[in-house]
């Protein structure tokens, strides 16, 4: 072979390292490693001055599974993201033809929509905590008008994590909306006058091209609702902790909980490895089974 | 024609948008089965027509009747026409076939039906083979044609076009301007054609009905538009190059037609009909006319001359002629190929003969002073009904 063809291959292959190199390292050293590390951390007993840990295989993972408060958080968090996922989309695809259409005072519909997403969520959810107050707050304001007794929304086990949800979706549609509303403004209006032509109304239209058109958009977005359906526990902070009775606990409050306030690093540790690996299936199954009918343009 | 009834009537209707541009006041008859043209440049409202007649846009008063039915106020799928547009419309992420019988599915047709009309629209346009190819993957041409087959599938008798050739290569326009002409005979639909360039509309129409700020400016068949402009407008519109148009005094005296008077006159001759000279000698004095460059297209080679007082002219000679820029020439024409059309209004003069040339002005110019036919639809008319 050319010897002058082989340098330079080599030299391609060592320019690809080069730009590849930087980020390699940031993950590696914040992704990769701290993975790593909380795996292998979670196959020990949790250690004090008297007794140091010791290597304990899966048992960390078994109690998990033997304790009863994983189930409820485990069950929790399926309810708000089996909600906040759908109802967030479906709002957000709603607001984004609503805010597409010519209507009176467009910028502001739209500025107003996206209003909760520029709010942190700390913030939102000491808004809501003003809302929720037993009988001073907003809602029972509201409800209280029409005769209806005073609830205390986050206190009471049987509403708490619905409050919780409705907090959720009203911080994440608005962001949602902005990529629909990119998305519908790349669709040429000659298809929906073609559409038109051909006979088809208006749900029509919307069943049989704007949806599959939007199908990358939702995609993005169904992942970005289901990470935060983990991530975003903020509001748990400032409105329940979790509370009454674990009714309203996410998994990643309970994370948070085990480490930092019971100090039982070994199985919060187990706790985030699973939570990991439930994610990746979901994402694998996400991108065989959704790309494959989704068209790209 | 005549006795049947038209079978498009667009009765003064007007559709005027926020800037003032759209229709005026447009009347138009399309015979069942004819070809028509709607030609005219950008902002004519050419394609607000076509629009008015699918329903994509509702008339501001008038009426609009297909086959005797009035569909003023009818949506665009109960009007019974099909489109073909200027950017395809094509569903991207459906397959060839999917989009071709969209329309089909909607309207709730039988599978077995959809089946075959399906494989007939493929035939005709030539699409065969590439039914589950997405429109991404295939070449202009071809997405050009699943327009075509859209259109064509559910068997409308009218078939509106905007601009369907726009975004092809010159090539291959020439060979589908022959594909749709062939198609609509053969299917013996009505098409309404929208376009801006007037090769097209001149080698396609039946009738061309050529436009200007929202209102009709000469309607008639394609010879009927080339040799007898209505307006001075029509004139430079028509034809490739374009009819030199010259203000009549710049020419001398004796070239105008008896009874008018020069600063009233717009000249009007096609390339074809002027006559280049070098001699100056000799009673076949013309207007003199400075070369100032020419173009060799093969059959023939365009000279363009420059006429002082004008933007000059142009003048088509066949075969290969050599005149370096900076010649002296002398034009001249045959009387009867001088157009001549008023300054202020841009109307035709409609004359039997001027003088025979250009230098027998002593013999006698006969005027006609009744109007053409056509002329009844010009701007200056409130209402004009044309009849084609």
């Amino acid at each position: 072979m050319n010897e002058m063809a082989q340098l330079k291959k080599r030299r391609l292959a060592l320019y690809g390292w080069m730009l590849a190199a930087p980020a390699l390292a940031l993950m590696s050293l914040f992704a990769f490693y701290p993975a790593v590390a909380t795996f292998w951390h979670s196959l020990f007993t949790r250690g004090t001055t008297r007794r140091p840990s010791v290597f304990a295989g899966f048992e960390n993972y078994g109690d998990l599974f033997s304790d009863p408060t994983f189930a409820t958080v485990a069950i929790n968090n399926l309810i708000y993201a089996g909600v906040t996922i759908p109802v967030s989309i479906f709002f957000a695809l709603a607001m984004a033809l609503w805010a597409n259409a010519h209507i009176p005072a467009r910028s502001f519909v739209r500025s107003a929509y996206f209003t909760p997403t520029i709010l942190p969520m700390i913030a939102a959810a000491n808004l809501w905590l003003f809302f929720y107050t037993p009988d001073l707050g907003v809602i029972d304001q509201i409800t209280g008008f029409f005769g209806a007794e005073p609830t205390n929304w986050l206190g009471q086990p049987q509403t708490a994590l619905a409050s919780i949800i409705v907090v959720t979706i009203w911080k994440e549609s608005g962001f949602f909306m902005i990529f629909y509303l990119a998305a519908l403004q790349t669709i040429p209006p000659d298809l929906r006058e073609a559409a038109r032509i051909e006979g088809a109304g208006r749900w029509t239209y919307t069943r049989r091209v704007l949806l599959p058109l939007l199908m990358p958009t939702t995609i993005f977005v169904f992942v970005n609702a289901m990470i935060n359906s983990v991530k975003l526990i903020d509001h748990l902070f400032i409105l329940t902790k979790g509370g009454p009775n674990n009714a309203s606990k996410l998994i990643l409050y309970w994370i948070w909980e085990m480490a930092f306030s019971y100090f039982d690093t070994p199985h919060a540790a187990a706790m985030t490895m699973l939570v990991l690996l439930t994610l990746g299936i979901v994402a694998v199954i996400q991108f065989r089974l959704v790309e494959k009918r989704t068209h790209y343009r | 024609m005549t006795a049947q009834t038209p079978f498009i009537e667009i009765n003064s209707v007007s559709r005027i948008f926020n800037g003032g541009n759209g229709v005026h006041d447009l009347s138009i008859d399309i015979p069942r089965g004819s070809f028509v043209v709607l030609l005219g440049p950008s902002g004519c409202g050419k394609s607000t027509t076509l629009r008015l007649i699918a329903g994509l846009e509702i008339a501001d008063q008038g009426s609009i009747k297909i086959d005797g039915k009035d569909v003023t106020n009818t949506p665009p799928s109960k009007r019974g026409l099909s489109m073909v547009f200027q950017s395809y419309a094509l569903f991207p992420h459906l397959s060839v076939a999917e989009n071709i019988i969209f329309g089909l599915k909607v309207r709730k047709t039988t599978k077995g039906e959809i089946k075959t009309r399906l494989a007939e629209a493929l035939k005709v346009t030539g699409l065969e083979g590439c039914e589950d190819r997405k429109p991404a993957e295939l070449s202009g041409g071809q997405r050009q044609r699943v327009a075509l087959a859209r259109a064509i599938v559910a068997g409308h008798p009218l078939c509106l076009m905007d601009e369907p050739l726009s975004n092809l290569d010159a090539k291959l326009r020439h060979s589908v301007r022959k594909d749709i002409r062939d198609l609509q005979q053969r299917l013996g639909i009505t098409v309404v054609y929208v376009t801006h360039d007037q090769t097209e509309a001149m080698s396609m129409a039946d009738i061309v009905i050529l436009m200007k700020d929202g209102r009709i400016e000469q309607a008639g068949n394609p010879g009927d538009l080339y040799l007898q402009p209505a307006t001075a407008f029509a004139a430079g519109f028509v034809g490739s190059p374009p009819m030199g148009l010259l203000p009549a005094d710049a020419l001398p005296t004796d070239v105008i037609p008896n009874g008018l008077a020069a600063k009233d006159l717009i000249f009007g001759i096609r390339p074809e009909d002027l006559i280049l000279t070098t001699e100056q000698t000799g009673d076949m004095a013309g207007i003199p006319a400075t070369v100032t460059g020419s173009e060799f297209l093969g059959a023939e080679t365009f000279v363009y001359v420059a006429i002082p007082g004008t933007d000059g002219a142009t003048a088509r000679l066949p075969g290969r002629v050599h005149l370096s820029p900076g010649t002296e020439v002398s034009l001249r024409w045959a009387g009867a190929a001088a157009h001549w059309f008023d300054r202020e209004t841009g109307r035709r003069h409609a004359t039997a003969a001027t003088s025979t040339a250009a230098n027998a002005p002593s013999q006698t110019t006969e005027f006609q002073t009744s109007e053409l036919q056509t002329t009844a639809s010009l701007p200056s008319s409130p209402s004009s009904l044309l009849t084609l």
